[in-house]
């Protein structure tokens, strides 16, 4: 539709392809990291008895572009023993890797960025390049301490990737679909469609299938909070050990671009887990627009649906943030190769002998 | 040049030698977020794995015992506040206690029970920043900015009784500096039963923590006689599991006339002496601090606190150790007079000093992340560390 739309208006395939998939990004992406970023610090300011940025604008919601205008005019500094070309490249291609998976990511049944049939696994690919530019990073700075986070972060996303590949497999095996329009579609019409209840087909497997299916999104859930250094998982930047990890050296937009990443990254990993098992965009009771035969309502809603779950799981990743202590880096390990890895392994199994009876 | 011929020949010694790995040496701090001030560790590290530590102090060195030399009596307590400036008010009553014992002065009731209603105030609020940070130093935050807020409340109180939030000042050789505010006793019974709760509140949120425990249990022991060797005190010889509590193995002031436990570690979450038993030596501590605190201001005398501060203080020739119970451990002072209006000599034992040297034995065999935790389990306050 808009893809249409932009090809008329540009007569270039390539070009129309790059700006619809850069529109998410834009429309949603950078607008929600300013306003997670604030999110973060009043929630933790809340959970602690304090009242967290209250002076730019109204509860301080404006500090967040106040900080990012202070970091952008903030000198850049690149110390003289680092490797100046990783150095450089390394926030980029963090940014880059935790943007572009929003490009597959469906926002509505009406709009998704690039409508490729190996979606999911796209995005599995282009987060890997987050591993890349954190070690990069790491390297680059010519730090003890951010070469410890970066090595620590490697290990950790890699091995977290294992879980959450294995899980992204059983969904993949009962829908036959990486596309993950196709799955939100498939999970339509009301809660017990979704994913975590089984998905679409009713009958007996339906009910063998809901335990399973608990149990994966847990698992995901749990890994994702790896995946994007998270509380419990803090590890890569625990600022009480290595300072602050691999970006220890970066300063003004080079730092920010960092965080942007973070925050981007931790909606993303919340948009894919509730596009696999929480319907995605899908309503959990039907649409208003149905009811009022109005078929321009449907999208909107199905965005508020979207957002509203990925702000849902964000907010739970902020409360477990300001909860736990964080965990050592063998436990770490010791979490997802024994505990983790082999439970998902098992589910995978049953779900598969179930799917192929 | 001089480099270049340097560099080649080490090339040729991993050349010869074929592939040879060597140890990191990692600088942890004077500057970094969980040494607890300007303490420099430096870490030998074999991956990740801690083989050697040596702790490097002074960074906050302010001659305290030089200084001492050159002031008169009186005018040594504010220095001695500045050296654990989380528990001021235990080092201004060691100190005093140094010098009237010097004197050969008593002091009236109402100045004693005054002194141990402070003293035992200034305990919980410096186990509640010890207690925080540690939680802090895990990865746990909020529990920190709930222990400062708890902390808030016991520093209004100091500053309704002598105006100072941090270095007080108040406990004078002979007596105090001022009497209690007419609202302090109302307000500090309200603040025993304001804070019980907040211990349990605590306890749920870090101390039975699973994450917490699995980080802190088992780390950094400290078999009990390696504590007793390296002259290990206060609640870290309590951690590993020996009932030795000067307020009670040799009584000062009136400690005699209260009724309270000595909280030892038990190993209920992993071994005797690991972390997690002297962190919770801490917490258990606070309790027994709120029941001497409770009594005290039960029996707490009439009285003028002013009266038997002496116009000129000048000991007789003569040496002096005494010793009080400080939160982090026995703080002595051994204090010489050669007569005249200087002290000749004043020598601090700091317990954070003493007990900081162990640093090495309980981290070799641990991880980095551990050091964070053994060193907030010690507790140390460079102020006192360095003097």
């Amino acid at each position: 539709m808009i893809y249409d739309y932009l090809y008329k208006l540009t007569g270039s395939e390539i070009l129309s392809m790059l700006i619809q998939s850069a529109i998410p990004l834009f429309l949603l992406v950078l607008p929600f990291v300013l306003v997670a970023v604030w999110l973060e610090r009043k929630v933790s300011a809340h959970m602690q008895d304090r009242l967290g940025p209250m002076r730019v604008g109204w509860h301080g919601w404006l500090q967040t572009v106040a900080d990012l205008v202070k970091l952008i005019q903030k000198e850049d500094i690149v110390a003289k023993e680092t490797d100046k070309v990783l150095f450089n490249i390394a926030p980029v291609l963090v940014f880059a890797g935790s943007y572009a998976a929003f490009a597959a990511i469906p926002l509505t049944s009406a709009f998704l960025g690039s409508n490729i049939d190996l979606g999911i696994f796209f995005i599995v690919a282009v987060s890997g390049l987050v591993v890349t530019g954190i070690l990069m990073a790491g390297w680059a700075s010519n730090n003890k301490y951010s070469l410890l986070g970066a090595m620590r972060s490697a290990a950790q996303i890699i091995s977290y990737e294992i879980p959450t590949m294995l899980v992204i497999l059983i969904v993949v095996m009962i829908t036959g679909t990486l596309n993950l329009r196709t799955l939100s579609e498939m999970q339509t019409g009301y809660f017990w469609n979704w994913m975590i209840f089984g998905g679409p087909q009713f009958g007996i497997d339906k009910f063998i299938l809901i335990p399973l299916m608990i149990i994966g999104f847990l698992i995901i859930y749990i890994s994702t909070l790896a995946e994007v250094n998270r509380t419990p998982f803090d590890i890569p930047e625990a600022e009480s050990e290595l300072v602050s990890g691999y970006h220890t050296e970066y300063s003004g937009m080079k730092f920010s671009m960092f965080f942007l990443a973070e925050y981007a990254n931790m909606f993303a990993v919340s948009a894919i887990v509730s596009a696999l098992f929480l319907g995605g965009y899908q309503s959990p009771f039907g649409y208003l627009g149905n009811l009022l035969h109005l078929p321009w309502l449907i999208p909107i809603e199905q965005f508020g649906w979207f957002v509203g779950k990925g702000v849902f799981f964000v907010l739970v990743q902020m409360w477990l943030r300001w909860t736990l202590p964080r965990l050592r880096v063998d436990q770490l390990m010791a979490v997802c190769w024994k505990y983790l890895i082999p439970i998902a392994f098992a589910d995978l199994l049953i779900v598969g002998l179930i799917t192929v009876i | 040049m001089a480099q270049d011929s340097a560099l080649n020949t080490q090339d040729l010694r991993l050349k010869t030698q074929g592939l040879r790995t060597e140890e990191m040496i990692l600088n942890m701090g004077p500057q970094h977020p969980s040494t607890h001030g300007v303490l420099r560790l430096e870490l030998q590290l074999e991956g990740e794995i801690i083989t050697k530590v040596i702790p490097h102090i002074g960074y906050l060195h302010r001659c305290f015992e030089k200084h001492a030399e050159a002031m008169t009596y009186p005018q040594v307590i504010p220095y001695t506040d500045r050296m654990d400036y989380l528990a001021s008010m235990g080092n201004e009553f060691g100190y005093v206690i140094a010098v009237e014992k010097l004197l050969g002065i008593e002091v009236p009731q109402r100045v004693e029970f005054i002194r141990v209603i402070m003293a035992e105030l200034q305990r919980i609020a410096s186990h509640l920043v010890a207690l925080g940070t540690y939680g802090a130093d895990i990865g746990a935050f909020t529990p920190f900015l709930f222990a400062f807020r708890d902390r808030e409340k016991i520093l209004n109180l100091f500053e309704i009784t002598c105006g100072a939030r941090l270095l007080y000042n108040y406990i004078w050789v002979g007596g105090l500096s001022h009497d209690l505010h007419p609202n302090f006793v109302k307000l500090a019974k309200e603040f025993i039963p304001y804070f019980r709760p907040k211990i349990k509140e605590f306890n749920e949120l870090l101390s039975f923590n699973k994450i917490f425990i699995d980080r802190t249990a088992d780390i950094g022991i400290l078999p009990l006689e390696t504590a007793v060797n390296f002259g290990i005190s206060g609640p870290m010889l309590r951690g590993s599991g020996f009932k030795w509590d000067i307020r009670k193995n040799d009584p000062y002031s009136v400690y005699p006339k209260f009724d309270f436990d000595i909280p030892v570690g038990k190993g209920e979450m992993g071994t005797v002496g690991d972390s997690w038993d002297r962190y919770y030596v801490r917490v258990l501590e606070m309790e027994e601090s709120l029941k001497i605190i409770e009594q005290a201001l039960e029996q707490l005398p009439e009285g003028d606190v002013t009266s038997a501060i002496p116009k000129r203080i000048k000991p007789p020739i003569g040496q002096v150790y005494a010793r009080i119970e400080n939160p982090r451990g026995e703080l002595g002072y051994f204090i010489i007079s050669n007569g005249t209006l200087n002290p000749f000599r004043v020598k601090v034992r700091a317990p954070s000093f003493v007990n900081l040297g162990i640093m090495d034995e309980l981290c070799r065999g641990h991880m980095v992340a551990d050091i964070v935790a053994i060193l907030g389990s010690v507790d140390i306050v460079l102020g006192e560390v360095d003097r």
